[in-house]
C-alpha cells in the first residue's frame, strides 16, 4: 500500500519557475539558495573524526556547528579508576601526534599533587623530548596545511623529518608513536649516548631541511592566496574564546607558559617567543615554523647543558623502583608491590597544572581524597578549547577556505574527544 | 566543607616541599589582595578560601558566580581575563554532591586562580559564565554531558560527546565503568 501523505509535496519554486520559462522569477526566500553540507567524520581534511554541519548561502558559510564525540573514550572515567602510574599509557592517545609532550604534561601534575621533584638530568631529558614532540606536532601542521590546500611536496618533506624523529623516539623509549616514557619522579629509562648523538645529528641538519619546506610556501604564490587574510581572530576574541598555543601567539597575544609560569628547567634556557599580530591563517603557519626554530636552539642548549646523575627521585614509596633491585631487594620488592597493587599516597587536595603543549595550554586539574587513584582528573586539551572558534571563523568565509582555516587551529581530534 | 557565612583560610596539613614555595613575594601578596578585594567587594560570596601547593581555591556562594567572575576580569587589580578550564565534578556526598571547578589565569600578572561553586542533585542549575568568557559555552556543554549539570544562560546546552537519547551521565560516581548495555542504541542494519 502506498503512503498516504498529508501534505502534497510542494513543487521547488526553482522547478516550477523552469517548467514554465519564467525568466523573471526571483528567489528571495533564503532557504532557496542555502545548503547544508555535512563535511566529516570521514573527512581527509578535518584532521581525524571531526564532523562539521555547514550551512552554505552559494559558496559562503552562514553558520557551521562542530560534532564532537566520534573518538570519545572516556579516558576521564577510566583515570577514576587506574591508578595514577596507570594512567600514563593512557595520556599517549591523547595527542597522538606528540604523546611525549602528553607524558610530561600529566606526570608533572601529578608530581606536583605529591610534592616530588624530579633530579636535574631527569628535567633536561623532558625538555628535550618535550621540544621534539613539539618539532614533530608542528612539521605535522605546516604539512597537513600545505596537503590541505593542495601543495603535496611539503608534506612529503615534513613528514620525512618526522620519520627521523619518529626513530629518536623509538631508540630512546622502545616505542614510536605509544611511548609511555615518563614515570613519576623520574622516566623510564636514561638517555644513552647513541640516542643523544641521534638528536644532535638530527638538530644539526633540521635547520636546513626546515628553510626547504619554507622555501616551497613563504613565497609561494597560491600558498600565500589561500591563507593570508583568511580566518582572522581578533586579540580580545582569542583571548576571550580561550585561544591558546600558537593560535593565540598569532592574535598578537604574547603569551607562552614555558615563559610566563616556567615548569622543568625553561628558566634556565634562553629563547624567544614568535607573536604575530595578524590572526590570520597565515600568522599561525609562521608562529609554527618559528616555533620548531627556537625549539631547535632549545634541544642544543639543553643537550649542551645536561647533566650527569641520576634520572629517578628518591622517594620510595612513590617512585617505581628499577626492576633488577625489585628482583634482588626486600625492600624495594615491598614498595614495587605496594604501589603496584595500591598506588602512591598523595595527600588529600586539589591540583592543576598547565604547559605549553604543542597544541596549546595543556593542564591536568587532579582532585585526590589520599586513595592510590585519582577521584577527579579533568584533561584541559588545547585541541577541544582552539574547535570551539572554529564556527567564529568559518563564518563568512568561502566554502574552500573551511580546510584551511581547520588546518592553520591544527585539531587532534583524540585529544579534542579524550 | 562548606561555611554558612564568614571567612576563614584552612590550610592543608600535607608538607610542602621547598620547590613549590618558589612563588616569588610580590605575585603571593598580589593573590592576597585579591581576596581580600573580593571580600570586601562581595562579603556574603566568599564562603571560604583554601590553599594547597600554592595555589588558591575559592568557595563562591552559587548565585553570585557571575558577577564574582565579571569583577575578577574587569578589575584592574586582578585581570583573571583567561578562563583556561571550567569542569565538573562528583563528590558523592549527601549534599553539595556536585561542584563546577573555574580556573582562571591573568595574562597580565600570570597568576592562576580557582574559583569553586556546589550545587545539590535536587538542583542542578547552575548559572552559566558565558557572559563573561564566550569561550565557556563548550566546557559548560561537557559539564552537562558529563554530569548533567544545568548551566543558565547558556544558549546552546547539548551533550557535547554523547549522543543526544543517551540517558546517563557517565562521569558521575553512581555510573559503572563498564557501563549500561543497551543504554547506546546500535544502528539497525
Amino acid at each position: 500500500m502506498d503512503p498516504v501523505y498529508d501534505v502534497e509535496p510542494k513543487k521547488s519554486k526553482i522547478l516550477q519557475a523552469l517548467e514554465d520559462k519564467d525568466t523573471s522569477a526571483q528567489f528571495t526566500d533564503p532557504l532557496e539558495n542555502e545548503m547544508i553540507i555535512n563535511m566529516g567524520p570521514q573527512h581527509p581534511a578535518t584532521h581525524g573524526v571531526l564532523r562539521l554541519l555547514i550551512k552554505l548561502d552559494g559558496e559562503t558559510v552562514v553558520t557551521s556547528v562542530p560534532e564532537l564525540g566520534y573518538l570519545h573514550r572516556g579516558y576521564e572515567k577510566l583515570a577514576e579508576n587506574c591508578s595514577y602510574h596507570e594512567f600514563i599509557p593512557h595520556t599517549d592517545r591523547l595527542d597522538y601526534i606528540s604523546p611525549l609532550m602528553n607524558n610530561t604534561a600529566y606526570v608533572l601534575a601529578v608530581e606536583k599533587l605529591l610534592g616530588v621533584e624530579t633530579p636535574c638530568r631527569a628535567q633536561f631529558i623532558r625538555v628535550i623530548i618535550s621540544e621534539l614532540a613539539r618539532i614533530s606536532s608542528h612539521l605535522l601542521a605546516v604539512g597537513a596545511l600545505g596537503l590541505d590546500i593542495g601543495a603535496v611536496t611539503v608534506f612529503m618533506w615534513t613528514f620525512r623529518e618526522r620519520e627521523k624523529l619518529y626513530d629518536i623516539f623509538e631508540n630512546l623509549t622502545g616505542a614510536r608513536f605509544t611511548t609511555s616514557y615518563t614515570r613519576i619522579g623520574g622516566i623510564s629509562q636514561d638517555m644513552t649516548d647513541a640516542t643523544k648523538q641521534m638528536i644532535q645529528d638530527f638538530i644539526d641538519q633540521f635547520p636546513a631541511k626546515l628553510a626547504e619546506c619554507e622555501s616551497l610556501l613563504n613565497r609561494n604564490k597560491i600558498f600565500i592566496g589561500r591563507t593570508d587574510g583568511v580566518g582572522v581572530m581578533s586579540r580580545e576574541n582569542a583571548i576571550a574564546m580561550g585561544f591558546s598555543g600558537p593560535n593565540l601567539r598569532a592574535s598578537g597575544v604574547d603569551h607562552d607558559i614555558r615563559r610566563s609560569n616556567p615548569y622543568l628547567v625553561y628558566d634556565e634556557l634562553d629563547f624567544n617567543v614568535p607573536v604575530y599580530n595578524d590572526g590570520d591563517s597565515l600568522a599561525r603557519y609562521y608562529v609554527r615554523v618559528n616555533e620548531m626554530k627556537e625549539s631547535t636552539n632549545i634541544v642544543q642548549q639543553a643537550l649542551d647543558k645536561i647533566p650527569a646523575g641520576p634520572v629517578h627521585a628518591f622517594e620510595p614509596k612513590k617512585v617505581l623502583p628499577k626492576k633488577e633491585r625489585v628482583y634482588t631487594k626486600m625492600e624495594e620488592l615491598i614498595h614495587d608491590f605496594m604501589i603496584i597493587n595500591f598506588g602512591v599516597d598523595p595527600p588529600v587536595g586539589e591540583v592543576y597544572h598547565a604547559v605549553e603543549g604543542s597544541k596549546g595550554e595543556l593542564g591536568f586539574y587532579i582532585q585526590s581524597k589520599g586513595e592510590g587513584h585519582p577521584w577527579r582528573l579533568k584533561i584541559r586539551s588545547p585541541s577541544f578549547m582552539n574547535l570551539q572558534s572554529l564556527p567564529l571563523l568559518l563564518q563568512g568565509r568561502m566554502i574552500s577556505d573551511v580546510v584551511a582555516i581547520i588546518g592553520s587551529i591544527d585539531p587532534v581530534m583524540g585529544e579534542a574527544d579524550k | 566543607m562548606h561555611r554558612a557565612s564568614g571567612y576563614t583560610i584552612t590550610r592543608d596539613s600535607c608538607i610542602l616541599t621547598p620547590v613549590f614555595l618558589q612563588l616569588e613575594f610580590d605575585k603571593r601578596s598580589m593573590l592576597t589582595k585579591v581576596v581580600e578585594k573580593l571580600k570586601s567587594e562581595f562579603p556574603a560570596s566568599l564562603l571560604e578560601a583554601k590553599e594547597f601547593r600554592a595555589e588558591t581555591t575559592l568557595h563562591i556562594r552559587k548565585e553570585d558566580i557571575v558577577a564574582v567572575c565579571g569583577f575578577l576580569r574587569d578589575d584592574p587589580d586582578c585581570r583573571f581575563d583567561y578562563l583556561s578550564d571550567l569542569c565538573g565534578a562528583d563528590a558523592y556526598t549527601p549534599e553539595n554532591r556536585f561542584e563546577v571547578i573555574y580556573n582562571l589565569y591573568s595574562l597580565a600578572s600570570k597568576q592562576r586562580l580557582r574559583l569553586k561553586v556546589f550545587t545539590d542533585e535536587t538542583d542542578m542549575h547552575v548559572p552559566s559564565v558565558t557572559s563573561v568568557w564566550a569561550g565557556a559555552e563548550w566546557p559548560e556543554r561537557e559539564a552537562y554531558d558529563m554530569l548533567g549539570i544545568i548551566f543558565d544562560g547558556n544558549k546552546d546546552l547539548r551533550r557535547m560527546y554523547m549522543p543526544e537519547e543517551f540517558e546517563y551521565f557517565p562521569l558521575r560516581k553512581d555510573f559503572p565503568l563498564m557501563g549500561i548495555p543497551d543504554s547506546i542504541p546500535l544502528p539497525r542494519k
